[in-house]
């Protein structure tokens, strides 16, 4: 019999008119990785806010080497070697790595002036010894996200965590920095620490899961030994139902080419940047973490500056200068940032659905608002988007519901281009799949889709043709016959390139 | 379920609640609370205050704010009233308090859109140069005798008094503006995510532009009826009143972190204060100790306002975002 580091028995947590978790029990094994499954809320957050404290479960009892254990708070979560890697990260972008590092902690004399000595030695201790190249001094904003994303998992883990916790660590890192996550995962096993792992994506929990806990609808489904499962019964067991093709690709005749970018450059983000799409067409762009497709795109959507390039609609030139100027033209981006982006926390769902449309609602110095709730609830029900009502506030929604009201604000604008960027990130599978079935619909009705992803897969199986960026330039392009992961691996890692430009040299 | 829906009833008008029980209280604290000359009295002292707490309403809403709009006021005031004393043409003098108030605003915009300058410390800087011009114009004093344009203050129509229609007018206007027009809806947009509003299309440094232009207007207006009522251009009069406007906006519920606020909260916080320092002037309260309790209960009345939003708003949150709403 494994020895158990775990123990969750019989959870119970309800929030005023909703139970969010009834009857949760799992066991998490010492030494190994222990995935926690199922789709946007389905009270994964939930419970792993009841073990580290934030949350008081309302039934229940929570066992750490079999012994009783009672966390109220995230510090007593840490005295019990409870460690946290949240999905959204909490650091302090004006304050260096090492303050980040000992944010908290920082070491003082018995005056209670900090050791800034100490904190500067074993900041470089630290960063060496993980093979991290930043100074310790370095502001955090200076850093990517990704590479904030590895200090902090990192931190996390060298805290003498026995528990650590994982919320979906990889939706902002690269794969190669994945594949660093995952070595420092078996590293950590082999020293007995326990990892809950939660990711909506299943080929990594796959790689890495010995056990597979599903929740669904805040109950556990089931937990097993992960070599007993296969991605496909996991994901039935998630939805509650079959999921007959998860990617409801169709091919489709394709029409002319209705969009062009022709040669766009911002010195040292981008450079000769062309691709052009086809109507009815999904173009994909992958890539690496930083290869540029968000900037190309910001940049096409008038977002950012760019030094220079064309971009030509239906074959003539167009100005984009501002958002305005791209969506007065059918074009829209859907950004791969929803918080900073997209999201208007503080305002309904019908508003921030109609935002981008409003001239549609006011016109003629009067407001058409029942035509705003209308428009808005027939995109909401062909969408199928959860809400309670339409004047519900989109920070109650879940992620998945709130990338639906953003499709349906571009919707809305009747676009003839959509340029969606990362549209899939952090939700669940069965909102993902929505999106796929909506995407299909949009390219059914004569509109063009360019998508970016860093998710392969679901590059492979919704697009007709992919783009593969690396360090700021288009370095190939792959029609539908000749997709593979390797084959774009090798592109987006700059090992091949077959970009016409480059021949010509 | 139900209670639920009547508590989130309640929590949508308490401001409204608030002003009720408010107003029960002071007719019973006193006799002379209740009577029409008490009240008209006191919907005309509230006139310039109201016009400034739209003002503040409109730049909180949308993400900003404006320090400089008591200084603009007696600028834009007096320099009306010295242009009625010249012309005695009451049109031209407040075309004059407009164009005062628009161009001192125009200065404000252009820092805090063209360069990002934030609006507190924009607005700081005119607040001083505004009243600054104010006093050098007039030589610090105060310009007497106004003649007709005291009617703009003081001025009855009917049972009526001027101002109290000119705001009624304003009211209306503000008020469709912000639930009727795109501009409206634009600053919701805007406060609530700036970077949001402007990737959905919107021209935000347009909007910016309108909205300093509106507050403009609303000062000068306020400056007019504020020197009116005084019989007086007083340069140095309004001190303070960006204040008074701040106070009623917020405690109407506008959000100071933006993107929430209505007109009509707005109203009943003007509404609020007014009452408050009525009942305390009629039941003979010192006045240092009106401007401690004023002051301590403004800033309670805004911890209990955040306190039980954010709180109804977590549990919401919670509850969706946990539990899938599997409608």
């Amino acid at each position: 019999m494994d020895e158990i580091k775990l123990r969750v028995e019989g959870i119970e947590k309800s929030f005023p008119g909703v139970k969010a978790l009834s009857n949760i029990s799992f066991r998490v094994r010492k030494g190994t990785v222990h995935a926690l499954c199922g789709e946007n809320g389905a009270g994964k957050s939930t419970l792993m806010k009841v073990l580290t404290g934030l949350y008081k479960a309302d039934a229940g009892q929570i066992y750490i080497d079999e012994k009783p254990v009672e966390i109220r708070n995230p510090i007593q979560a840490r005295e019990y070697g409870i460690s946290m890697i949240a999905q959204e990260l909490n650091y302090v972008s004006e304050l260096s790595v090492e303050e980040n590092l000992f944010m908290g902690r920082l070491p003082v004399n018995r005056f209670g002036k900090v050791d800034w000595k100490k904190v500067r030695r074993e900041a470089i201790k630290f960063l060496k010894e993980e093979n991290l190249s930043y100074a310790p001094d370095q502001k955090l904003k200076t850093l990517t996200v990704s590479d904030i994303q590895m200090l902090e998992i990192i931190k996390a883990i060298t805290n003498n965590a026995q528990i650590v916790l994982m919320d979906e660590p990889t939706s902002s890192i690269s794969e190669r920095e994945v594949k660093l996550l995952f070595e420092k995962i078996q590293e950590l096993k082999e020293k007995g620490v326990s990892i809950v792992y939660i990711s909506h994506k299943m080929d990594e929990v796959f790689r890495i899961a010995d056990d597979i806990t599903v929740i669904r609808d805040g109950a556990v489904v089931s937990s097993d030994r992960a070599e007993d499962l296969d991605i496909d019964t996991v994901i039935a067991r998630m939805v509650g139902r079959k999921m007959e093709n998860v990617y409801p690709k169709e091919i489709l005749p394709l029409g002319d080419k209705v969009f062009e970018v022709k040669n766009f450059c911002q010195k040292g983000i981008f450079d000769q940047i062309s691709f052009h799409a086809r109507k009815g067409e999904i173009v994909g762009f992958a890539g690496l973490v930083g290869a540029g497709r968000t900037e190309v795109m910001r940049a096409v959507y008038g977002l950012d500056p760019k030094e220079s390039g064309e971009i030509l609609i239906d074959g003539k030139p167009q100005t984009i200068r501002r958002p305005e100027d791209a969506i007065s033209k059918g074009v829209i981006m859907l950004s791969e940032d929803r918080k900073e982006y997209g999201i208007i926390p503080v305002r309904s769902v019908t508003e921030n659905a109609s935002v981008a449309s409003l001239k549609n609602y006011f016109y003629g110095g009067m407001s058409h608002k029942k035509k705003e709730k209308e428009d808005v609830g027939r995109i909401f029900r062909k969408m199928n988007v959860k809400t309670p009502t339409l004047d519900t506030l989109i920070s109650s929604l879940s992620g998945g519901n709130a990338q639906k009201v953003l499709l349906a604000r571009w919707m809305l604008c009747e676009p003839e281009i959509m340029i969606l960027d990362e549209p899939t990130r952090g939700i669940d599978v069965g909102a993902k799949f929505e999106i796929y079935k909506l995407m299909t619909d949009i390219v059914k009705e004569g509109r063009t889709i360019v998508m970016v992803s860093s998710e392969l897969p679901e590059l492979i199986g919704m697009c007709d043709r992919i783009y593969v960026m690396c360090q700021g330039l288009i370095t190939g392009c792959l029609e539908r016959k000749d997709f593979s992961q390797e084959k774009i691996m090798m592109l987006a890692t700059g090992l091949l390139n077959t970009s016409d430009r480059e021949e010509e040299r | 379920m139900k209670n639920s829906k009547l508590t989130a009833g309640l929590q949508r008008f308490s401001i409204f609640i608030v002003l009720l029980v408010m107003f029960v209280a002071c007719s019973l604290l006193s006799p002379y609370f209740l009577t029409p000359n008490n009240l008209m009295n006191v919907a005309r002292q509230l006139c310039v205050g109201i016009l400034l707490a739209y003002a503040e309403m409109i730049l909180i809403v949308s993400g900003f704010l404006d320090l400089s709009i008591g200084s603009v006021l007696a600028l834009s005031g007096v320099l009306a009233v010295s242009t009625y004393k010249s012309t005695h043409v009451m049109v031209l003098a407040l075309l004059v308090a407009f164009l005062v108030g628009i161009v001192c605003n125009m200065v404000n915009a252009v820092f805090v859109a063209q360069f990002d300058v934030p609006a507190f410390i924009a607005t700081l800087g005119m607040q001083q140069v505004a009243r600054g011009i104010a006093l050098y114009y007039t030589g610090g004093a105060n310009i007497l005798q106004l003649g007709k344009f005291v009617q703009l203050g003081q001025g009855m129509v009917g049972p009526f008094p001027v101002p109290v229609l000119i705001v009624l007018l304003i009211t209306v206007i503000v008020w469709y503006l912000f639930n009727h027009t795109r501009y409206g809806r634009s600053l919701y947009a805007i406060g609530g995510n700036r970077k949001a509003a402007e990737a959905s299309g919107i021209n935000t440094k347009k909007s910016i532009f309108i909205s300093y232009a509106i507050v403009g207007v609303l000062a000068g207006l306020a400056g007019a009826i504020f020197m009116a009522r005084n019989n007086s251009g007083i340069p140095n009069g309004a001190v303070g009143y960006e204040m008074t406007g701040l106070t009623a906006a917020i405690v109407g519920g506008t959000s100071f972190s933006g993107g929430v606020g209505t007109v009509m909260g707005t109203v009943a916080g003007a509404f609020i204060i007014g009452f408050l320092e009525n009942i305390m002037n009629l039941i003979g309260v010192n006045s240092y100790i009106q401007s401690i309790i004023e002051g301590a209960i403004i800033v309670l009345a805004v911890a209990f306002d955040i306190r039980s939003k954010s709180r109804k708003q977590t549990k919401q949150i919670m509850a969706v975002k946990d539990e899938a709403p599997k409608a």
